[in-house]
Order: C-alpha cells, then structure tokens, then sequence
C-alpha cells in the first residue's frame, strides 16, 4: 500500500521531469527556427501586403513568388551565386591537393628536419588570421590581384589544422600496407591515390565539408578584396543589399535573397547531417 | 624507410610555399608595420620607428569603445551560451523520442550564412515608420514599452548583439557537450543508482567532472572567438560600426585598413596586435584555471 504510493510518486515527478524537459527543448528549437520561418514567410508575402501589415501576420493566404524574381533581377544574385560557388570549388579543390602532398609527405617520407618543421606547423597553427590579414591585403593589392578569383582564393588554400588532420589519420594506416605495396611495386603516388586516400576518407570527407562552410559564409576577406559587384560573394551581396539593393524598403525582397543563399547548405545539411555533425565535432572551431 | 630528402621537399613545397607567403612573412610584416610611425601607405614613407601607433589606438575613443563592446560581448555571452548549452545537451541526453529531430534543428545555425540570417534578426528587432516589428509587437502585447534595438539607446544594441552571438555559437556547444554527455561511461550512473544517489549528486559528483574537459574547451574557444566577434555585428547594424557605436576590436582593425576610415595599415597593425596580447593573456590564465580544476 504505502509502496505503491512512492511508485506513483516517483513515476508521476519522472513524468513532470520529461514534460518539462520537452517543453524547454521545444521553446529553444523555436528560437531557432523562427527567424528562418519569418524569412520564409516574409519572402512569399507581396511587397505592398508586408508594407501594410503595422501588426505582422503570422501567415500568409496569398503567397507569392513575385519577390524571387525581383530578388534575381533587381540585384545580380545569380552572379553572387555562381561566384561563390566557383570560390568554394577552387579554394577547397586547391586546397585539399595543397593539404594532401604536405600530409603525405610528414606521415609517409623521412627527411632531415622534418621534426622542427612539424613543429613549426603546429606552431602556427596559434596564429589568428585577424593578425595575418593585414598584410595579405597589402600583398594582393600589391600584386594587382584586387577584384579578381586568384585574389579571393589564394591567401586561404592552406590549413595547418587540417594537415594536421590528414597526416595523423595517414600514421594510422600500418606500416606492413606500405611495404606490400612496394613488394608489388606500386609507386608512391599511386600507393596515395589508390590506397590511402580512400582509406582516410572520412578525414577527407570532414575536411571538405568544413571547407565548403567557411567558404560559403566567409564574409571579411571577400569584403576587403572586391568592391566591384562583379566579384561579390553571397555574403557581400546580401550586405550591398542590405545598404543599397532594392530601395532599403523592400523587405520581402530582401527576405528572398536570403533565403535563396541559406537554402543551399541548409540542403547540403540535411543530405550528409551526420557527416557534417561528425565532421564539425572532431574539426569544428565556429562557436 | 629510406631517406628521401628531395621528394619530401617537393611535396611540402606548395603548403612551404602558401604558409611563408601568407603567413610566416606576415607575421613579420604586421611587427614592423605597428612600429613604423605615420607610415603613409600611398607614399610607403614612415617617419619614424617606435611606439606611437600603440599609443595612437590606445587613445583613440573608437578603438575604447570597440574594447568596451567586445569585453562587454565576452563576458555575458560565453557563459550564458555554455551554460544553456549544457541545459540542452542535459534535456537531449534524457530523452529518446525526438531526440534526432531536436539535434538536427539545435544544429541549423551553424550551416547558415551568418551575414543572411543577421539580416532576418535585424528585421524582428528594428522599429521602423510603418511598424514598430516583431519583437516589440510581443513587448507591448506583455505590456512593455517598444524600443529601437537596431538604432537605439546603447544596452538595446547590445541586447540584441548577444542575442544574435548566443544563437550563432550554440549549435557548436551542444554538439560538443551532447556527445561529452553520452560518452560518459553508463557504469557510473547505474553504481550510483544502486546507491541511491540523489540526482543533484549525480550530476555534481559524476556528469559534471567527467564533462570538464570538454567544458573547458569550449569555454576556451568560446572566449577566442567571442574576442574575434565581426561579422555578427556587421550583419546586424550594417558596415558602420563606428556610427553605431558597436565596433568590435576586429572591426576597428578593418575600418582602419579599408573603407572610408580606412588607409592605416599600422594602425591596424597595432590594433591587431593588442588584440593579440589580449587573447593569448585570457587564453593562458583560461589554461592555468582548468590545469588546476582537473
């Protein structure tokens, strides 16, 4: 008798602990998904519908598309687009060969020094871009290369972290792979292309996926080296919107730029979720 | 394996070759630059060697006021977003169903573009002509009072600049502390139920010490970035920082190197260089704390 009323006790505090654990993780995915709910919702809204609403609708009867089309024509977002994607192919692209041969060679090669020069790698790995910046913007003006792919992509198509990466999941594959290789007489360059890489490709894969998210949303580099529309990443779009684009009042139409460029990764997200949170927890840094 | 001098030199060349040009060199260069006094970029003349730009950036009001921000910036939102992380990741750890769904929505933030979603945030939050927004329709509906937190008095920006930098870096701290929380060896939890342990204790005696580590390093990356705090602000109040009044250290640096105040090289030199100082002091005392802690 008495036992089961510390039963029912105790079962009905563990039901309040889930409600109220629900309800607080419920109340935070709204905040976070509300400001992606509103700009979807003001991107369908008509130009004079939003303007006219002096207590927002939560929802909209007439949706309409009218505000993508002006996103693509009153501003050159498609240009922005291809731009960015052309930045995020090139600079990953380089970078992952840069990042290959480096790895290979601390992993895989003996050479004198090679111990100091690691440690001079690691070193730099302290350094913040913030300190480097400076310069590098010096140097590309220097060079001509203002407004233009090569300006944009060079200074970033070398990571220290992720050679790092790469060369201590290398050490991991055994010694005995190597020399059966050799006794085949596979060189080594094919002994990297074919054995290697695909054994760390998961390494690989992480390194790709933090790439293209720093690309995508970087933001302060591309500021400093274009200032010619033609050059412009999404990010410098969406801020050359926000100051000049559409007439500063057209809100929807802004609200569709932005959803145009978030739509992207959010897609890319969804499709590799678990690669990309793997990726992030064992590399990530954005936080 | 044999030695083999050439080939290894031969591989490392490109990432030698990247890293001295775009890194090792400036390093140097951003030494020599802060030191070089009234150095005019157009005419690449100095008159002088010494510590006049640290003592320029030092006295200027903008470079203050962005030291005020970021401070200010650091220390309410690291603590706050690694406290209501770990809330989170404790709510995650407890529950089954859903649990995915939660995760893949905690971690949306940190696969959008920044600049893009400063924009929706600045929407909700800014007052305008025809409608005071969203924010401040929910204000008034409890009764409050509207405010423009976009143009308006100081500690509404700044509300609204932690808001923005809590719900940017949270997805990267749940992440970190919800896989903490679940490798955490289950042996401990049942010996302590077997025991009887209280939750409370639980919690202090075996979830928290185990997570320290991982506890700490967020809080270390998250003092680093906060400090490197830019592109939020941009996002929300636009290129101007200055006459926002919510420059950051980092946006002092940029506007000294480029755009209408910009053109000083050394002085940003300087900037970036205390700002350095800064991060390296915090992130050491941050180290000798948690070598003490564990």
């Amino acid at each position: 008798m008495d036992y089961e009323r510390i039963e029912r006790r105790a079962r009905a505090g563990e039901r309040t602990r889930k409600t109220v654990t629900y309800v607080l993780l419920t109340l935070w995915a709204l905040i976070v998904l509300f400001p992606f709910y509103w700009m979807l919702l003001s991107s369908v809204k008509s130009y004079s519908a939003y303007n006219a609403e002096h207590v927002p609708a939560f929802f909209t009867l007439q949706p309409t598309l009218e505000n993508y089309v002006t996103a693509f024509t009153g501003v050159p977002l498609a240009r922005y687009f291809v731009n960015t994607i052309i930045f995020t192919v090139a600079t990953t692209g380089l970078m992952l060969c840069v990042i290959i041969f480096a790895a290979y060679a601390f992993a895989r090669l003996k050479f004198r020094g090679k111990n100091l020069l690691f440690s001079l790698f690691l070193a730099l790995m302290m350094i913040p871009n913030e300190l480097v910046v400076i310069t590098n913007f010096v140097t590309i003006t220097n060079w001509n290369m203002r407004n233009t792919f090569w300006g944009l992509i060079l200074p970033s198509v070398t990571s220290v972290f992720y050679i790092y990466l790469l060369k201590e999941n290398f050490e991991q594959i055994p010694e005995e792979l190597y020399k059966a290789a050799k006794v085949d007489g596979t060189s080594d360059l094919k002994y990297l292309f074919k054995v290697m890489l695909p054994i760390c490709r998961p390494t690989v894969v992480t390194v790709i996926i933090l790439k293209v998210i720093e690309c995508w949303n970087s933001y302060v580099w591309p500021r400093l080296i274009t200032d010619e529309a033609a050059y412009f990443l999404v990010s410098n779009g969406i801020q050359e919107l926000r100051e000049n684009g559409f007439g500063r009042e057209n809100v929807p139409a802004m609200m569709a730029a932005v959803v145009v460029i978030s739509v992207p990764l959010i897609v890319l997200f969804l499709i590799f979720r678990n690669k990309i949170m793997a990726g992030v927890s064992r590399g990530g840094t954005k936080g | 394996m044999e030695q083999n001098n050439r080939k290894a030199w031969l591989y490392l060349l490109p990432a030698i070759a990247f890293l001295g040009v775009f890194m090792v060199y400036p390093l140097v260069d951003v030494l020599v630059y802060s030191f070089e006094e009234r150095f005019n970029f157009a005419s690449q003349t100095y008159t002088g060697v010494g510590w006049y730009n640290y003592a320029h950036v030092l006295r200027d009001p903008y470079f203050l006021q962005a030291v005020k921000n970021t401070f200010i910036l650091v220390i309410i939102t690291v603590p706050l977003s690694t406290g209501l992380a770990l809330l989170i990741s404790l709510g995650l750890n407890s529950i089954k169903p859903l649990r995915q769904a939660y995760q893949t929505v905690f971690f949306l933030p940190y696969v959008t573009n920044t600049l893009a979603v400063g924009l929706v945030f600045m929407i909700l939050f800014k007052k305008t002509a025809y409608s005071d927004g969203m924010i401040n329709l929910l204000i008034e509906a409890f009764g409050g009072e509207a405010v423009d937190f976009i143009d308006g008095p100081y500690w509404a920006k700044m509300l609204v600049m932690c808001l923005y930098t809590v719900w940017v870096v949270m997805p990267f701290k749940i992440l970190i502390l919800t896989s903490a929380l679940a490798s955490v060896n289950q042996d401990y939890y049942k010996a302590a139920r077997v025991d009887g342990t209280s939750k409370w204790r639980i919690f202090t005696r075996i979830t928290l010490p185990m997570i320290s580590p991982m506890i700490f390093y967020l809080v270390i990356t998250g003092f680093i970035g906060a400090f490197k705090a830019y592109s939020d602000e941009v996002a929300i109040f636009g290129t101007d920082l200055n006459v926002a009044g919510m420059n950051t250290i980092v946006g002092y640096v940029y506007d000294m190197l480029y755009g209408n105040s910009g053109g000083y090289p050394s002085y940003a030199s300087a900037a970036a260089l205390i700002l350095f100082v800064i991060v390296f002091t915090i992130t050491v005392i941050n180290l000798m704390i948690s070598k003490k802690a564990t």
